[in-house]
C-alpha cells in the first residue's frame, strides 16, 4: 500500500519534470537558424530526441532524488532495508521497453536520413576544393571563387576533394557535415532555403590553422545569383585575357593563395612539405635521381602541371597534386610571381 | 637513516637544481648545434622539459637514492641515446646523413629506435626483468613480498598486488594532473576569441596531448583500482602472475615519458586521433606519441590477461560466477575488451609510423593506400576502449550502492550480464564515429542500429541502481564515497542521454566534430570514471592506509567539482549545437560564444581547485593518526572483515563463500566465512 502511494507521487513528478525539462531545453535555443531544406527533418529529429531525453532524465532522476529524501535511515536508526534482491518481470520490462524504443528510433532515424539525402536529378554541380587552409569553389562554367554563392530553393550537388589532408565541410545552418578525403570525391547535397550569409567551417582538424579555415557561403535569390554568375564569368574572361597578354606577379600571388600552393611552399625560405619558392628561379635544383636541373620557366611549368615528372631531392614524390586545371596564362602568372621572389 | 623530512628537503633542492641544470644544458646543446647563441633558447620548451626531466630525476634521487625508478630513468636516457646512435651508425655506413642537426639531433628513425630501446632499458634498469633473467640463468628467485620497509617500496619493483595497485593509482593521479594542467593552459586561451597566450602549434600540441595523457591516466587508474581490489574481493593472495603484473605497471612509465616527450620534440597537430595524412606530415613529436601509445598498449594487454586468469583460477572456495562481488564482473568485462582490442590501435599507429619512417604508403591515396582505413582500425579499438574506461567505474557504483542503501543490489545477474552486454555490443559500433568520413554510405544505417542498442544494457544498470535505492535505508549521513557515487550516476546519465543524437545518422551529421561531442564524452568519462574513481579512493583509502580521509574536505571536493562540471559540459554541448567546432584554437567572434567560454574556463579552474583539495586531504590524512582500522562502512565484503591496513598476505586464513554478497537486511546471513587452517588441513 505504502509503495502504491510512492508510485503515484513519482508518476506525477516524472510527468512534471519531463515537461519542465523539455521546455527548458527549448528555451535555450540550442540550434542555429535552419537555412536549408535538409535542416527541417534533422531539426524534427532533434526535437523528438529532446523529448526522449527529457522523459528518461525524469524517469531516472525523480525516483533517485525521491529515494534520497524519503528512504533514509531515521535518527538513531541503523537498521538495514528490506531484503529485496530483484524482480525478474520488472527487469524484463525495462529491458524490453528501451529495446522497442531504440528499434523504433532506428527506423525513424533511417527514414529521416532518407529525407535528408533526397536527390534532385536537376541539381546543379559545384566542385569544392579544400586545402590547408582554405576553400576554393569551381563552377562548371569555368570560373573559380573563394566564396560559395548558391541560389535559394535549388538543390546543388557539391563534388568535394582535398588537396592534402582530410577536411570537413560544415555550414552549421545547413546542419550536414561531410569530410573531404584525399584521393576520393565525396558528395554533399544541399537545398538552401533561407537567403543570407553563412560560413563554411572546416570541422576536421587539418593542422595548425584549422581554426581559421572558413569561407563565406552566400545564399541569394535566383536573380542575384544570375547577376553574380555573369559578373564572375566576365571577370574570369578578363583575367584570362590579361594573363594571356602579359604575365603578372600580382595575379600570381593571388593564385598562390587561392590555389593552395601556400600550404606547402613558403616564400620566405622556410622549409615546408615542398621546397620554398624564395630564390628558386634559375637556381640549380638537385633531383631525387641524383641529377640536377636549372629551375627555368620550362621546369617550373612542368612542376606545376605534372609534379611527379621530376622529384626534388629530399621531398616525397606524389606529395603534390597536378594543377593542370590552371590556364596557361595563370601558370605564367605564378611563374612570374616566383621570379619576383629574390 | 635520515628522517623523511631531511630527505624531502634534499629532494626539493635537487628538483630545483635539476630544472636549472636541464634548462642550461638545453640552451648549451642548441647553441652548440646552431654554432651561435640566441636568447630565445631560454624560452624554448624543449630545454624547459629537459629541465623537468632532470628535476624529477633529482627529486626522486634525493628521496630514494639510486634505486628503482631513478635507476630506470637513468637507463632510459642512456638507452635512448644508444638507440639513436645505433641508427646514426647504420645511416653512416649506408652513406646517409647520420644526424639531423637542423632539427632535433637524431633523425626521426634514430629517435624512434632510441624510444624503443630506452623503454626496454628502463625496464631492465628498474628491475622488472631481473627475475626472468635469473630464471634464464637457472638461478633461484625469491617469491613474493620481499619488499623493503617503508615508502621506498613504492619506487621499486614489488610483486605485491596492493603495492602495484597503489603505484598505478598514484601514477594515474600524477598523469591526471599533467593532463589537467594542459587543459587549464588551453582553456585559458579559449576564454575569449583571438590568440593571446599560445601559438597555434602549442595549442594543438597541448590539446592533442590532453586527450591522450588523460586516456593513459584512466587506463592506469582502472588498472590501479582493479589490481588493488580484485585479488582481495575474490579472496586470493595475489594476482595469477605477479611478475607480469609488475612488468605491466612499469612499462607504463616509459610509455608516459615518451608520450610527454612529444611536446619537446616538435609537438603535433592532429588531436589524439592522429588521422593520416595529417599525422604523416606532422612534426617528430607525432612519432613519439605513436611509440608512447604503442608501448602503453603492452601494459593494457598484459594487465588484462593477468586479470582474466586471476578471476578464472584464483577465486575462493564456493565463489561461483554469480557470487562474485559485482565489481569483479565489471573488471572481467573490461579486461576482455582490453585484451582483444588494444592491438588494433597499436597496429594502426604502427602502420602510420611505418609510412612516416619507411615510406610504406598504407594511407596514401596517391599510391593505392586509403586514409579511411586508418579510421576503421583506430575506432575499432577507440570506441570499445571507452567501455574499458567506464565499466570498472560502473562496477564501483554497483559495488558501493548496496553498502550505503543498506539493501541488496537489485537484479545482480542483470547488472553482471549488462556489463558483458555492453562489452559485446561495444565491438559492433565503431563506425558511428565515421558517419561523415566518406566511408561506404550504406554502412551508416546498420551502425546506427548497433549504436542505439548500447542504450539497452546501459538502461538496465540505471534502472537497477534506482531500484536498489528505492525503499532502502540510505545512511543518514551521505559519506563522501556515496556522494561521488550519486554524482557519478547523474553525470553518467547526462552522458548516456546525450548519446542517441550522435547515434541517429542525420542528427550526428550536425553534431560530429563539434563541442557537443566534447561535452558528451566528458560527461561519460566523468560519470563513468572520474566520479566513481574518487568514490573508490575515498571508500578504500582506509583499507590501504588504516586512515580515513577527512569528510569535510571530501565534501568540499565534491561540492566544488560537481556544479562546476555541470556548467562546463552543458555549456560545451550548447556551443557545440550552435556551431562551435572541436579542436580549434580560436573561434569566430561573430558567434558570440565569449561569455560561455569564459564560464567554461572558470569552471575548469574550479574543478582543478577541487582536485587540489583532494590532494591536500590525502597529505593531511597520511600525516595524521590511525583512525580507521575496522569495518567503517559496515560492508559485507571480505576485505572489510580483516583489519586495515590490509595484511601483507591479504587473508591469513583461506575464506569460503557461504552466501550471497549483498544480502543486506537478511537476518543472520553471511557472505563469507574464514576456514580455520588446522581444521582445513
Amino acid at each position: 500500500m505504502q509503495n502504491k502511494k510512492h508510485f503515484i507521487i513519482i508518476g506525477i513528478l516524472i510527468l512534471v519534470v519531463s515537461v519542465v525539462t523539455y521546455y527548458g531545453i527549448l528555451a535555450l535555443n540550442l540550434l542555429p537558424v535552419a537555412a536549408a531544406v535538409q535542416s527541417q527533418p534533422i531539426d524534427w529529429l532533434f526535437d523528438l530526441e529532446f523529448k526522449l531525453i527529457s522523459f528518461f532524465f525524469a524517469v531516472i532522476m525523480v525516483p533517485l532524488v525521491y529515494s534520497l529524501i524519503f528512504f533514509r535511515q531515521k535518527e538513531g536508526d541503523d537498521s538495514d532495508g528490506p531484503h529485496v534482491e530483484g524482480h525478474t518481470k520488472l527487469e524484463l520490462v525495462w529491458t524490453a521497453i528501451p529495446l522497442i524504443i531504440v528499434i523504433a528510433l532506428g527506423i525513424i532515424g533511417a527514414e529521416n536520413l532518407k529525407q535528408v539525402l533526397a536527390v534532385d536529378p536537376q541539381a546543379a554541380q559545384v566542385k569544392v576544393v579544400g586545402y590547408q587552409w582554405g576553400w576554393r569553389f569551381e563552377y562548371p562554367e569555368g570560373f573559380t571563387s573563394t566564396k560559395l554563392y548558391l541560389p535559394v530553393d535549388k538543390q546543388v550537388l557539391l563534388k568535394m576533394e582535398s588537396l592534402d589532408v582530410i577536411h570537413s565541410f560544415w555550414v552549421p545552418e545547413f546542419r550536414i557535415k561531410q569530410d573531404l578525403v584525399p584521393g576520393q570525391i565525396t558528395e554533399y547535397r544541399i537545398t538552401p532555403s533561407l537567403i543570407g550569409e553563412y560560413k563554411v567551417r572546416c570541422a576536421e582538424i587539418c593542422g595548425n590553422e584549422h581554426a581559421y579555415m572558413e569561407s563565406p557561403v552566400v545564399v541569394v535569390s535566383q536573380e542575384d545569383y544570375v547577376a553574380w554568375h555573369d559578373e564572375q564569368l566576365r571577370l574570369a574572361k578578363e583575367a584570362e585575357l590579361a594573363s594571356a597578354g602579359k604575365p603578372d606577379a600580382g595575379r600570381g600571388q593571388a593564385l598562390y593563395v587561392e590555389s593552395g600552393c601556400k600550404a606547402c611552399h613558403s616564400v620566405d625560405g622556410s622549409k615546408g612539405v615542398g621546397p620554398t619558392w624564395k630564390a628558386l628561379y634559375m637556381s640549380s635544383v638537385p633531383l631525387a635521381d641524383g641529377t640536377s636541373v636549372t629551375a627555368d620557366e620550362a621546369f617550373l611549368a612542368e612542376s606545376i602541371l605534372n609534379p611527379s615528372a621530376k622529384v626534388v631531392a629530399g621531398y616525397n614524390a606524389n606529395a603534390m597534386p597536378s594543377f593542370s586545371y590552371l590556364k596557361e596564362g595563370q601558370v605564367n602568372d605564378i611563374i612570374e610571381y616566383i621570379k619576383s621572389l629574390k | 637513516m635520515k628522517s623523511p623530512e631531511v630527505k624531502f628537503s634534499k629532494a626539493i633542492a635537487l628538483f630545483l637544481g635539476g630544472q636549472v641544470v636541464g634548462l642550461l644544458l638545453g640552451v648549451l646543446i642548441q647553441t652548440a648545434l646552431a654554432g651561435v647563441y640566441n636568447g630565445a633558447y631560454f624560452k624554448d620548451i624543449a630545454s624547459w622539459l629537459l629541465g623537468v626531466l632532470l628535476a624529477l630525476l633529482g627529486f626522486f634521487y634525493g628521496l630514494i637514492g639510486y634505486y628503482g625508478l631513478v635507476k630506470g630513468l637513468v637507463w632510459q636516457v642512456l638507452g635512448t641515446i644508444a638507440g639513436g646512435l645505433l641508427v646514426s651508425a647504420i645511416r653512416f655506413l649506408m652513406g646517409l646523413e647520420p644526424f639531423d642537426l637542423a632539427k632535433f639531433g637524431f633523425t626521426e628513425g634514430g629517435w624512434v629506435a632510441g624510444a624503443l630501446i630506452g623503454a626496454i632499458a628502463f625496464l631492465a634498469g628498474v628491475g622488472a626483468l631481473t627475475d626472468w633473467f635469473k630464471w634464464a640463468k637457472g638461478e633461484k628467485t625469491f617469491d613474493h613480498h620481499q619488499d623493503p620497509e617503508g615508502f621506498i617500496k613504492y619506487f621499486g619493483v614489488s610483486l605485491d598486488h596492493k603495492v602495484i595497485g597503489i603505484q598505478y593509482t598514484v601514477t594515474s593521479l600524477f598523469l591526471l594532473m599533467v593532463g589537467g594542467l594542459f587543459a587549464l593552459i588551453f582553456r585559458l586561451e579559449l576564454s575569449q576569441t583571438g590568440l593571446e597566450i599560445l601559438s597555434l602549434q602549442m595549442y594543438n600540441s597541448l590539446m592533442s596531448l590532453h586527450g591522450m595523457v588523460m586516456i593513459v591516466s584512466i587506463l592506469v587508474g582502472i588498472a590501479g583500482v582493479i589490481n588493488y581490489l580484485v585479488p582481495m574481493l575474490i579472496g586470493a593472495q595475489d594476482m595469477a602472475f605477479p611478475r607480469l603484473n609488475a612488468f605491466s605497471f612499469w612499462i607504463a612509465i616509459p610509455a608516459a615519458i615518451l608520450l610527454l616527450s612529444s611536446l619537446a620534440l616538435g609537438g603535433f597537430d592532429t588531436g589524439w586521433t592522429g588521422y593520416p595524412p595529417l599525422s604523416v606530415r606532422a612534426p617528430l613529436g607525432m612519432s613519439m606519441f605513436f611509440v608512447g601509445i604503442w608501448v602503453a598498449g603492452w601494459s593494457s594487454i598484459l594487465g588484462a590477461l593477468n586479470l582474466i586468469v586471476t578471476v578464472l583460477r584464483m577465486r575462493a572456495e564456493g565463489m561461483t560466477a554469480f557470487r562474485m562481488p559485482i565489481f569483479v564482473w565489471a573488471a572481467t568485462a573490461t579486461s576482455i575488451i582490453s585484451l582483444t582490442a588494444t592491438q588494433m590501435i597499436g597496429l594502426a599507429f604502427q602502420l602510420v609510423l611505418f609510412q612516416r619512417l619507411l615510406g610504406m604508403p598504407f594511407f596514401d591515396a596517391a599510391k593505392g593506400g586509403n586514409p579511411v582505413l586508418f579510421q576503421h582500425l583506430f575506432w575499432f579499438y577507440s570506441h570499445p576502449v571507452v567501455y574499458v574506461f567506464i565499466l570498472p567505474g560502473l562496477g564501483v557504483i554497483s559495488e558501493l550502492l548496496p553498502v550505503f542503501a543498506r539493501k541488496p543490489l537489485f537484479g545482480y545477474k542483470w547488472i553482471a550480464m549488462s556489463s558483458l552486454g555492453i562489452a559485446l555490443v561495444g565491438f559492433l559500433v565503431w563506425a558511428h564515429h565515421m558517419f561523415s568520413s566518406g566511408m561506404n554510405e550504406y554502412l551508416r544505417v546498420p551502425f546506427m542500429y548497433s549504436t542505439l542498442l548500447v542504450a539497452v544494457p546501459t538502461g538496465v544498470k540505471f534502472f537497477s541502481w534506482v531500484a536498489t535505492l528505492w525503499q532502502g535505508r540510505i545512511t543518514r549521513e551521505l559519506a563522501t564515497p556515496m556522494l561521488f557515487v550519486l554524482g557519478g550516476i547523474v553525470v553518467f546519465l547526462l552522458g548516456g542521454l546525450t548519446g542517441p543524437p550522435n547515434a541517429t545518422v542525420s542528427t550526428d551529421l550536425h553534431l560530429t566534430d563539434t563541442y557537443f561531442i566534447v561535452g558528451h564524452f566528458h560527461d561519460t568519462m566523468f560519470g563513468g570514471y572520474i566520479f566513481p574513481f574518487f568514490a573508490a579512493l575515498y571508500y578504500w583509502f582506509p583499507k590501504a592506509t588504516g586512515k580515513r580521509l577527512n569528510e569535510k574536505l571530501g565534501k568540499l571536493h565534491f561540492w566544488l567539482m560537481t556544479p562546476s562540471f555541470f556548467v562546463l559540459t552543458l555549456f560545451m554541448m550548447r556551443v557545440g549545437l550552435l556551431g562551435m567546432r572541436r579542436r580549434i584554437a580560436d573561434y569566430d567572434p561573430a558567434l558570440s560564444f565569449d561569455p560561455w567560454h569564459l564560464a567554461m574556463t572558470i569552471s575548469a579552474y574550479l574543478i582543478a581547485l577541487s582536485v587540489l583539495v583532494f590532494i591536500w586531504n590525502i597529505i593531511k590524512t597520511v600525516k595524521g593518526e590511525q583512525n580507521a582500522t575496522g569495518n567503517i562502512w559496515k560492508s559485507r565484503s571480505p576485505e572489510w572483515l580483516v583489519p586495515s591496513p590490509m595484511p601483507p598476505h591479504n587473508y591469513d586464513q583461506p575464506l569460503k563463500v557461504v552466501g550471497e554478497p549483498y544480502d543486506y537486511g537478511l537476518e543472520g546471513s553471511k557472505y563469507i566465512e574464514f576456514v580455520n587452517k588446522e581444521e582445513h588441513e
